[in-house]
């Protein structure tokens, strides 16, 4: 293509453009108008009719002038990217991305060092708590949906079998925190096999509205069964963990953590404690999950997940893969919910709605199905977030599920995709341009 | 036996409810094989347009209530069209050829979107509007229980079965029909003879968003209290119906919806209201492990 056709479309497409936009404007304005230029509100008197037309014409002109600019930019770069395409299409080989372990190694040390930097305040070290809790339940979601690729839309279940077996066999018969984490864990996975044996057949859409059903009969038990869970109370007083039996208190007739070590008692070292558990649990998620990728079962997963069929065709019992996948990642759940209790001292059905399993499965789904490194960022990304501004909450859920859309279209691997070609084909379109 | 024939007038009534939300699931999953998860979504939308219309005409002193009714569901029909248009246009179409997960997490997102806009716009709390249609028939008395058939009651049956009449002919009938049916079959080939693939499925989306947007004009007259968060549920009881009655089988929606809401109302007077949910999520479960193709549908085959 010439210079001078390039000049002479660009010039045909303002019109066209132009077009575009308006018909765009005008769609804005019917979708608008209900939504943004009317709303009811109650003043006393029953339900009156407000308007906001200067809202609307805000709205309505943002959308014009946005896929005016957006169309613009495209073309723009599309006609650049094309060209570079051209010099660079037959040597198009994915690159090995070193800078990503790089990128690992400087997040880790971030961790470890994060409550010696921050030592005195408490509300960083908390928020860090959190955001490990999400990476925590990300990597365990991830081995479902990145790596089986099972859409699970019910894994908050998990997390909540885990919390309340946690929050029951302490309160009621006193057992501690580490002997409890492996019994949580087992439950958790108990209920994976359980709802998994018989619908992991499935085709995957079916699938997600079954976990997702799942998800929600768990709640819903755990809200109606009162004598069981406390009902929507919850359960209260659920003992924290100690440090190798020394527990976190002030001084008293018992060793504590402080008297033992002859410290100052201060009540952040119980804070700074669980930061590390919480670390040092997910890291050891993290190398479970990576090495779990090389063997065998793993390779299953991934094969699974790229094609069903051809692995039933090579004998492989697809069942049987997947169930493993769903079992190991509820297991991971169960865990994080176990320290999510341990950590609250208080859990209530509250804490396990559906919003909370669109959450994790937006972090991994975000972060690229698959990395680890990805689900990192997308976990600090959605925590932190909100916390930055109080005003922004409002609308975190409402940009949150744009996000998901946005994300699906233009990058639908995750900002940080695993499953890069490893080898590109020039395109027809590529052809196209320079004939 | 008084309780009995209620809770059938009451079943039915939601059923037809659930059938009108379940016909858009179905249609959509039968032409691009996905599950449009934020099609419970847009019937919330059409439910809190309506009360806006509602509260509009109240306010303009149009008080007959037939054509209060009829301006009410034009309204919502338009606005709520809309708004499968635009879902598809920016959620779906451009996963059209993706793999199978990236539609459905768009479509979650989208749901997520759009209960949010509506309670980011249109306020967090319960709307109620006045009752549109009070009163209603007493049909007998029994061992002291009267059995009630409310006005409201009836007319949502009457448009349901209208719009099912008018819905079937649409597709065996017409040409928009056909061309729906030759995309469900064959994308590719449909698009070689001449159809226009993405338009086709545009007005699919839009048939779809118009049932739902009646759904909802429907539920705001018949419960009077909408709000922000009501689309998930029912959205998921809808797609029970479709799956129970078969995914792809428009009779079979209807069906599935008449069944689903016969459950959920003898479930909550006889067994427990609190579990009513439970219920229905049990029955999809079931459903799927031992008749995976639904009451009418056709068994699925997986090709490469």
């Amino acid at each position: 293509m010439s210079a001078h056709a390039v000049q002479q479309s660009s010039g045909m497409l303002l019109a066209d453009r132009l077009k575009d936009a308006v018909r765009i404007g005008v769609v804005a304005l019917l979708l608008g108008i209900p939504m943004l230029g009317l709303t009811t509100a109650d003043q006393g008197a029953g339900l009156q009719v407000l308007t906001r037309w200067p809202l609307l014409a805000q709205f309505v002109g943002v959308v014009f002038f946005g896929r005016l600019s957006l169309q613009w930019l495209v073309s723009h770069f599309h006609l650049r990217k094309l060209q570079r395409q051209r010099v660079a299409a037959k040597t198009a080989v994915a690159q090995e991305r070193p800078w990503l372990k790089w990128l690992g190694a400087l997040a880790l040390a971030i961790a470890v060092g994060l409550p010696i930097a921050f030592s005195g305040n408490r509300y960083v070290i908390d928020t860090a708590t959190t955001v490990l809790i999400y990476v925590m339940l990300g990597w365990g979601l991830n081995v479902v949906v990145g790596l089986a690729g099972l859409l699970d839309l019910g894994y908050v279940a998990f997390y909540a079998v885990g919390a309340y077996s946690y929050g029951l066999l302490s309160t009621l018969f006193g057992w501690g925190f580490w002997e409890t984490l492996p019994v949580a864990g087992g439950m958790a996975a108990l209920f994976g096999v359980l709802l998994g044996w018989p619908t992991l057949r499935l085709r995957g859409d079916y699938l997600a509205i079954v976990t997702l059903g799942f998800g929600e009969i768990i709640r819903i038990i755990l809200v109606n069964w009162t004598d069981f869970s406390g009902g929507p109370n919850g359960i209260n007083s659920i003992p924290r963990p100690g440090f190798f039996g020394l527990e976190f208190k002030p001084p008293g007739d018992t060793p504590t953590f402080a008297s033992f070590f002859h410290l100052e008692y201060s009540a952040n070292h119980r804070v700074v404690f669980l930061y590390y558990l919480i670390l040092m649990l997910a890291l050891l998620t993290n190398v479970f999950v990576s090495r779990l990728r090389r063997l065998p079962v793993g390779m299953a997963w991934e094969a699974v997940r790229e094609d069903e069929l051809a692995c039933k065709a090579l004998g492989i019992n697809v069942t049987g893969v997947k169930l493993s996948a769903y079992a190991i990642g509820a297991m991971l759940g169960g865990f994080a919910g176990v320290f999510f209790a341990a950590r609250q001292g208080f859990i209530s059905p509250e804490s396990f709605v559906f919003s909370e399993s669109a959450t994790i499965l937006a972090i991994v789904v975000l972060g690229g199905r698959g990395s680890q490194l990805g689900v990192v960022f997308a976990a600090l990304l959605l925590v932190v977030l909100p916390e930055l501004g109080r005003d922004f909450s409002d609308y975190r859920m409402l940009l949150f599920g744009a996000a998901m859309v946005l994300i699906m279209v233009w990058r639908p691997g995750g900002l940080v995709a695993r499953r890069e070609p490893t080898i590109q084909i020039e395109t027809p379109a590529v052809q196209g341009a320079t004939t | 036996m008084g309780q009995f024939i209620q809770q059938l007038i009451n079943g039915l009534t939601l059923g037809a409810v659930y059938g009108l939300i379940a016909l858009g699931y179905t249609m959509v999953y039968g032409i691009i094989g996905m599950i449009n998860f934020a099609h419970g979504d847009i019937y919330m939308v059409s439910a809190i347009i309506s009360v806006t219309a509602l509260t509009l005409m109240s306010a303009l002193g149009i008080s007959a209530v037939p054509l209060v009714l009829a301006l009410v569901l034009i309204i919502a029909i338009a606005f709520t069209s809309v708004y499968g248009w635009a879902v598809e246009r920016t959620a779906y179409r451009p996963l059209r050829n993706a793999s199978r997960l990236a539609p459905l997490i768009s479509a979650i997102g989208m749901s997520i979107f759009l209960q949010n806009m509506v309670q980011v716009t249109q306020g967090a709390r319960v709307k109620p509007v006045p009752t549109l249609m009070p009163g209603g028939i007493e049909l007998f008395t029994h061992a002291g229980f009267s059995v009630h058939l409310a006005y409201t009651q009836i007319m949502i049956c009457v448009v349901t079965v209208v719009l099912m009449v008018a819905f079937t002919g649409l597709i065996t009938r017409t040409s928009f029909g056909r061309q729906q049916r030759a995309c469900e079959q064959d994308r590719t080939m449909a698009s070689l003879l001449g159809i226009d693939v993405d338009k086709t499925i545009s007005y699919t989306f839009m048939l779809g968003a118009a049932l739902a947007a009646v759904a909802g004009v429907m539920v705001t007259v018949y419960y009077g209290v909408v709000d922000f968060s009501i689309g998930f549920v029912a959205g998921i009881k809808a797609f029970t119906a479709a799956v129970l009655g078969g995914v792809g089988s428009l009779p079979g929606a209807m069906l599935g919806g008449v069944l689903i809401g016969l459950i959920e109302s003898y479930w909550s007077a006889y067994l427990s209201p609190e579990y009513k949910d439970v219920a229905t999520f049990v029955i999809l479960i079931l459903v799927l492990m031992f008749r995976p193709s639904g009451l009418l549908g056709r068994p699925e085959v997986e090709k490469v």
